[in-house]
């Protein structure tokens, strides 16, 4: 998907409302980054966390510095993304996302090719891999496989582990009033392909993550 | 504007320009490139004691409806860090949606309207009952009276003391018309000071420990310091309020007791909740709870003692 230039007048609209959203999520959450495993720099990063919200990738992207907000772009589901005039606002303009088509009319590959000529874009990536919100009591879903396809296409991609903390309490699924409490951004020591088989590297990772979730419980 | 603020808020500020003084001198000369972690955490409190001084002077400036809205908010922040850690569930999401935003609303507008007939029982009466039927409603019934209990708790600590402290500004005492800011700054001085002259003493003196499971910090030579001193600086405050110096020194002396024991009893919420601070919002002093479980303590029965002596 190629995003057009957008006119001047979307770019301050864009602008209005990405201070807007960053506001309202810091007043309800309060949200703080805890970068224990890797430094806040830039660098060709796919940060790839669980998945319970909504809000997700909000948070992750208004914890992120200035200058590497500016580069990341959530994955996120087209159907979803581009449903009303305002989502595809928000998705396209707001935060650029890669809008990855779910429904499984394309070639199987595309995912993975527009996320790595993202990659190629000098972008990062924020990276839901357990492919949909997950709903249930687990803690974390088991992975897709797009992680490790995404690995194998870029091995010299730093895969970094994020870990969201109370989100889902703040909304709930079926909730459409949020309830202020505190959250937490963690992100943890980045991952590599490094020669593993995909069972090997989806363990690998979703282990790393279900650590930090550990150290924020 | 009230020429006795001005000469307050002076005085503030030279304190403030002190402070920060003291705090430089030592980092030159103890910690010039952050390696002393009690000298940076000094220094840190000291700015962000400039933000909440600035924060607080504005809203003296703008007068009642200022400081109602700068409790309020403090309110909301408290109240989100306290529900943060309690074990409130899927079921009370609207209890807990109606606490946060209509509750907190209702509750200042009260107190900016005078209403004290509603607002002294809205959340101790009303809410008290209410609540639990919303959450009842939902059906859930595990933990039920702990999530309830829990709920009641934090409204009356982060909403309805803390809103105390604008109420002061409502009561009509004799000869002292138009001068209600002055009362919340006595208190607010008296506490916070209290609150740093126990740190000081106790760092300077501290040996035998109060209660080592609750707050290692608090030492008895920093409790009977920083409180002996908090009476002095309240005597000596009597001037921006209606008291005599002997009844201001008494009602510093209530003020730093309660600040005390709020601060010990908020401590043993944190410890039974594994946590060393109550958030992170303010840099150097942890969370809203940190800085204001002292004040939130100290208010509601700063505010009675007054209204029933002095109205």
């Amino acid at each position: 998907m190629t995003t057009d230039d957008p006119s001047p007048a979307t770019r301050v609209a864009a602008r209005l409302m990405a201070s807007a959203i960053e506001l309202f999520a810091r007043f309800i959450t309060a949200v703080r980054a805890d970068w224990q495993g890797v430094d806040p720099v830039p660098g060709r990063r796919v940060y790839y966390a669980n998945h319970a919200s909504n809000g997700d990738f909000v948070l992750i992207w208004a914890v992120l510095p200035r200058r590497l907000r500016d580069r990341v772009r959530p994955v996120a589901g087209a159907d979803y993304w581009l449903a009303t005039k305002l989502k595809s606002f928000i998705g396209r303009h707001v935060f650029n996302a890669v809008l990855i088509d779910r429904t499984g009319g394309g070639p199987k590959e595309a995912p993975v090719e527009q996320m790595a000529a993202a990659l190629d874009d000098g972008s990062s990536l924020i990276l839901f891999p357990e492919g949909t919100r997950n709903l249930t009591d687990e803690r974390l879903l088991p992975f897709k496989t797009g992680l490790y396809h995404l690995a194998k296409a870029r091995p010299e991609t730093d895969f970094v582990p994020v870990w969201i903390d109370n989100l889902n309490r703040v909304m709930p699924k079926g909730e459409v009033v949020p309830v202020p409490l505190l959250c937490k951004v963690t992100f943890g020591a980045p991952q590599r392909l490094d020669g593993d088989d995909k069972d090997a590297f989806l363990a690998r990772t979703r282990d790393a993550l279900l650590a930090l979730a550990e150290d924020a419980a | 504007m009230i020429p006795d603020l001005v000469i307050l808020l002076s005085w503030i500020t030279g304190l403030l320009i002190l402070a920060s003084v003291v705090g430089a001198v030592l980092e030159k000369r103890y910690s010039p490139n952050g390696e002393s972690e009690a000298i940076e955490n000094l220094t840190a409190r000291i700015r962000a004691w400039w933000g909440m001084a600035i924060l607080i002077g504005l809203a003296f400036l703008a007068g009642r409806t200022g400081v109602v809205i700068l409790f309020a908010l403090c309110s909301f922040a408290a109240l989100r860090e306290f529900v943060t850690l309690t074990n409130a569930r899927r079921a009370d999401h609207w209890t807990l949606a109606i606490g946060f935003f209509v509750v907190i609303p209702f509750q200042y507008w009260l107190i900016w309207a005078g209403e004290y007939g509603i607002y002294s029982i809205y959340i101790p009466v009303y809410c008290f009952l209410l609540a639990p039927i919303i959450s009842a409603l939902r059906g859930e019934t595990e933990n039920f009276l702990v999530r309830v209990a829990e709920l009641q708790w934090a409204l009356m600590i982060c909403v309805f003391c803390a809103s105390h402290v604008p109420a002061l500004i409502t009561l009509e005492i004799e000869g002292y018309e138009g001068r209600g800011v002055l009362l919340i700054a006595f208190l607010i001085l008296v506490v916070q000071l209290s609150d740093v002259l126990q740190y000081v003493w106790g760092k300077l003196l501290g040996r035998h420990k109060i209660a080592p499971r609750l707050s290692p910090s608090k030492t008895w030579e920093g409790f009977v310091g920083g409180v002996a001193s908090a009476v002095a600086i309240g005597t000596m405050l009597y001037w921006i309020t209606p008291f005599t110096p002997l009844q201001a020194g008494v009602m510093a002396l209530v003020i730093a007791l309660m600040g005390f024991f709020g601060g010990l009893v908020m401590s043993a919420i944190k410890r039974d909740r594994g946590v060393k601070d109550w958030g992170h919002t303010i840099q150097g002093h942890g969370g809203f709870i940190d800085r204001l479980d002292s004040v939130v303590f100290s208010a509601p029965i700063f505010f009675h003692l007054t209204r029933y002596w002095w109205t």
